[in-house]
């Protein structure tokens, strides 16, 4: 198998930012055959500088070259001048660390973090010269492999991706590679692809949509049944039970050039029980499992040393609730090991800052070196509507850790809110500038040009979460409600109000809770040139209009439609572990405006994620960390008491 | 000056840039620089304030694409004690990416300029081929319009600078322009081109040149080969690579298989 190199490299002058397709990161493999092992192209369908850093997919590329029988390059996707010249040549998508052509590897493994990429994946997988649709595919075509946050609703996907791995990747990686190892030494004869697709689809937390039949009625899904009685009707979503036995990656890939988050990463805990009802990936990926702060420190430690970065991060959803938070700051800052021996000072950034002061406290000792913004998420402008969504801060909570950071030294604070959630009102909405307002104003008394950033977001409602069965806002609402916002903070100099545009929630709204059927309205978006959806520059919405009229669906049907209890859902076969029962009755507490407190803390309400997989949360320490309600709103005042018990489950259908 | 401010000491190396890391910009080099500089554990200066960055000075940019067996960098140390000079460019070497190598290290006495001062003309080797849909062009037709260049009292080109187009002389700052033989056995492969361009009032890239050259030609493996500067008349570089010198004798010398 030859290099493409030499082809590239000529048009390597023609294109911007050269250095993404060059590969060479410290950390990746050097140029290598592909030939006799299972080889895996892992690819990240957006630009190399939002894809380099993803954690996940450098976990996987570390596991499986491992195996000796086995090897994984890497690949992003071109930018468009770079696609330009490669389609002109007729050169195909390829690898980066040997410039292999993408067609001559066994799978494409593409990671999924964001619905608007999905158009990029059909992109990467024509330009490897692969047929877009998996029926058309031979046994001598790679098979085309799915993971991440979306796949928690494969179905608009399902035409495209030959297997879908749901959940952690970290142990299916191995089973699927076994797998594949036996269908190359059977020589993939003819017939065989549909066999290796099935037996896969046995392998658990793998979704083979070949394996499974579709049935409607009308517009409504009836089911989605296995074809094959060894094939699972609901798929559950794999979980690594012990973060500990996967201290991964050992051997972060540095980037020679730009890229986004370019410093250490280290992931303290996967999982977040919180609970906000509009996010996704606090469903998905419980229950809390915390690296122990051992392993944490010399994971810090050895890739400071290894990489020269004098910047690392802390990552989770939620990292200020990692157990024993400020020890670990204090002794990565302390550690003369970070820093040099102490010749340079070193970062530590904690990404989703909780809201309160001792979070800021934190924030304070550890960038003594390099001071970031701070943001915070306060989500929602009153409190009702923070307890419809169950981000339990206070208005207390947030001034106290605005004032922290004001007297500190920042002179800028950012805030996080979304609008459009479930039963917002106008009020709800303004609520959002009298909170900025207030938390300048609080500023003011320490630093006469303290000024807060309000950035708005429009929500789209996500599968697997209680706001599942929500009909997403309209463009016109959104607009309404930003107008609102501009008009209440106009006037005040310390506010800068940000929004998201509403039209590209609306793509992504189509695309995170559609059906197989939405399927082919994404092919005609990117049949149409509409690649790079995330990009505002590329985005448009006409592309996603025009696309779904011609297939004849329906936009208000599949995005601003409230959906009933007794409504298939298009994920329904898929499983994160929560019970159903437990998912809407959050959706009708959300309703009723009623708050549902961290179950780390407080008793279990039998959400489904522990239970349903023998597991159980992972914390190193039983007592809430210190600062108060740390947001939650909850009472504190049992201690160190951690009452568990089962909440009883209400059987279906008894409350409608 | 306190005393920290006087142990202070500026150190120059001396780097390659070859292979596939030509294709990162001059930021990104210097990334990589304060990346190894920190994995070596050299004891840096930092500027003051919110955010302290290493005291470090390139001389000129090198455009994004083109090799170079001649960059240098002028780094401040907070102090010398226990480093060990002589050893550095292969700590440093063994930290930086492949392509990028330290070949000279050497302390700067107080009061030497800045390469930006300093640096009057670079030696630049590189390769005239035909562009794409051009015809090939032998080598006597190119060498008769490098002649006609050199005999050009002025040769104006005009320069798109941040969207403007502005007409430009540029024959006051092409030293020395000679064909050095065909690139391959096919002249579809083209010339190799060697020249002095200077760096005053501007520097002078080997794209500019070619296109004076004609639109037909394209320009690959282009190579920075020494930078200049004048001390007594003469001209030398700023740092002299111990051993033979490689540069202008062998121009595929220090090639890495990539």
């Amino acid at each position: 198998m030859t290099s493409l190199w030499p082809q590239i490299e000529r048009i390597l002058p023609k294109v911007s930012k050269p250095a993404r397709y060059i590969g060479c990161e410290d950390g990746a493999l050097p140029p290598g055959p592909i030939e006799n092992r299972v080889s895996w192209l892992l690819i990240y369908p957006d630009a190399y500088e939002i894809g380099l850093p993803n954690q996940g997919l450098q976990i996987l590329y570390e596991i499986i070259n491992e195996r000796d029988d086995a090897r994984a390059e890497r690949a992003y996707s071109p930018w468009t001048d770079m696609e330009r010249e490669m389609r002109r040549r007729g050169l195909p998508l390829f690898s980066l660390e040997s410039h292999h052509a993408a067609g001559d590897f066994d799978l494409l493994a593409f990671n999924l973090s964001a619905e608007l990429v999905y158009t990029n994946l059909l992109n990467c997988v024509d330009l490897a010269g692969v047929p877009v649709r998996s029926e058309a595919r031979r046994p001598d075509h790679p098979l085309v492999v799915a993971g991440g946050h979306c796949t928690f609703n494969p179905e608009p996907l399902a035409d495209f991706v030959d297997l879908f791995v749901i959940g952690d990747g970290e142990e299916v990686v191995t089973e699927i590679t076994e797998a594949v190892r036996q269908w190359k030494a059977g020589g993939r004869t003819a017939g065989s692809r549909q066999r290796i697709l099935h037996d896969l689809a046995t392998v658990p937390g793998v979704y083979v949509p070949s394996c499974y039949d579709v049935t409607y009625d009308g517009p409504n899904l009836v089911s989605v049944v296995p074809r094959y009685p060894d094939v699972p009707e609901r798929v559950e979503k794999r979980t690594v039970a012990d973060l500990a036995a996967w201290p991964y990656p050992r051997r972060q890939l540095v980037p020679m050039t730009e890229v986004v988050h370019d410093r250490l990463n280290v992931e303290i805990f996967r999982g977040c029980t919180r609970g906000c009802r509009f996010c996704q990936a606090g469903m998905i990926t419980r229950p809390v499992r915390e690296r122990p702060v051992d392993q944490v420190l010399e994971m810090v430690s050895t890739g400071l040393r290894r990489t020269g970065y004098d910047e690392v991060s802390l990552t989770s959803l939620s990292s200020a609730d990692f157990s024993g938070i400020d020890h670990t700051v204090r002794s990565i800052v302390e550690d003369p090991q970070c820093s040099g021996n102490g010749s340079y000072p070193v970062s530590v950034s904690l990404p989703s800052l909780r809201v309160d002061a001792f979070t800021v406290g934190v924030a304070a000792e550890i960038q003594k070196a390099r001071r970031t913004g701070l943001t915070f998420a306060p989500e929602a402008g009153t409190w009702r509507m923070r307890q419809v969504i169950n981000k339990l801060i206070t208005e207390e909570d947030l001034y106290g850790a605005v004032e922290s950071a004001f007297s500190q030294g920042w002179r800028r604070v950012k805030l996080y809110f979304l609008t459009g959630l479930p039963t917002e009102t106008d009020e709800d909405t303004v609520g959002i500038a009298a909170l900025a307002r207030n938390c300048v104003a609080v500023g003011r008394s320490h630093c006469r040009s303290a000024s807060v950033t309000a950035s708005v977001g429009g929500f789209v409602p996500k599968p697997q979460t209680p706001f599942q069965w929500y009909g997403q806002d309209t463009i016109a609402s959104l607009q309404h409600k930003i107008g609102l916002l501009r008009e209440a903070t106009h006037r005040d100099k310390g506010v800068q109000l940000r929004w998201h545009d509403p039209k590209a929630s609306l793509a992504e709204g189509i695309a995170s809770r559609g059906d197989r059927r939405v399927g082919a309205a994404i092919e005609e978006v990117w049949r149409r040139g509409g690649t790079f959806q995330e990009w505002s520059e590329h985005f448009s919405l006409d592309l996603w209009t025009e696309a779904m009229a011609s297939c004849g669906l329906s936009i208000e049907w599949y995005v601003h439609r409230e959906r009933d209890r007794d409504e298939v859902l298009p994920w329904s076969h898929v499983s994160a572990g929560l019970h159903e029962d437990f998912l809407w009755q959050e959706w009708q507490d959300a309703l009723s405006a009623a708050g549902t407190p961290d179950c780390r803390w407080t008793p279990c309400y039998d959400c489904g994620a522990c239970t349903g997989y023998g597991l159980e949360h992972v914390v190193a320490s039983a007592v809430a960390p210190a600062g108060g309600s740390q947001g939650t709103g909850q009472d504190l005042s049992r201690g160190s008491e951690v009452p568990v018990f089962l909440r009883p489950r209400i059987p279906a259908g008894a409350r409608a | 000056m306190t005393d920290r401010d006087s142990a202070r000491v500026r150190v120059r190396i001396r780097f390659t840039k070859l292979g596939k890391v030509q294709w990162t910009s001059h930021r990104d080099v210097a990334r990589m620089w304060e990346r190894a500089f920190r994995r070596v554990g050299l004891p840096l200066s930092y500027s003051e304030g919110f955010s302290p960055r290493p005291r470090v000075s390139f001389g000129l940019a090198l455009p994004t694409g083109h090799e170079s067996l001649a960059e240098y960098l002028d780094v401040e140390l907070s102090d010398l004690t226990g480093v060990d000079i002589p050893g550095l460019p292969a700590r440093l070497s063994a930290a930086l990416p492949s392509g990028v190598d330290a070949t000279a290290v050497e302390i700067l006495p107080p009061g030497t300029p800045s390469l930006q001062e300093d640096v009057i003309a670079c030696t630049w080797r590189w390769v005239a081929a035909p562009g794409e849909g051009s015809e090939p062009i032998g080598p006597e037709a190119l060498e008769a319009r490098v002649s006609s260049i050199l005999a050009a009292p002025s040769v104006v080109v005009i320069r798109n600078r941040k969207g403007a187009l502005q007409a430009e002389d540029v024959r006051p700052g092409i030293l020395k322009l000679q064909l050095s033989g065909p690139a391959g056995s096919d002249p579809s492969q083209g010339m190799w081109l060697e020249a002095d361009l200077a760096c005053r009032p501007r520097s002078l890239r080997p794209s500019e040149v070619l296109a004076a050259l004609g639109a037909d030609l394209e320009e690959r493996s282009v190579r920075r080969t020494h930078q200049w500067i004048l001390r007594e008349g003469a001209r030398r570089e700023p740092l002299v690579v111990a051993g033979p010198d490689v540069a202008t004798d062998a121009p595929h010398a220090l090639e890495r298989a990539s």
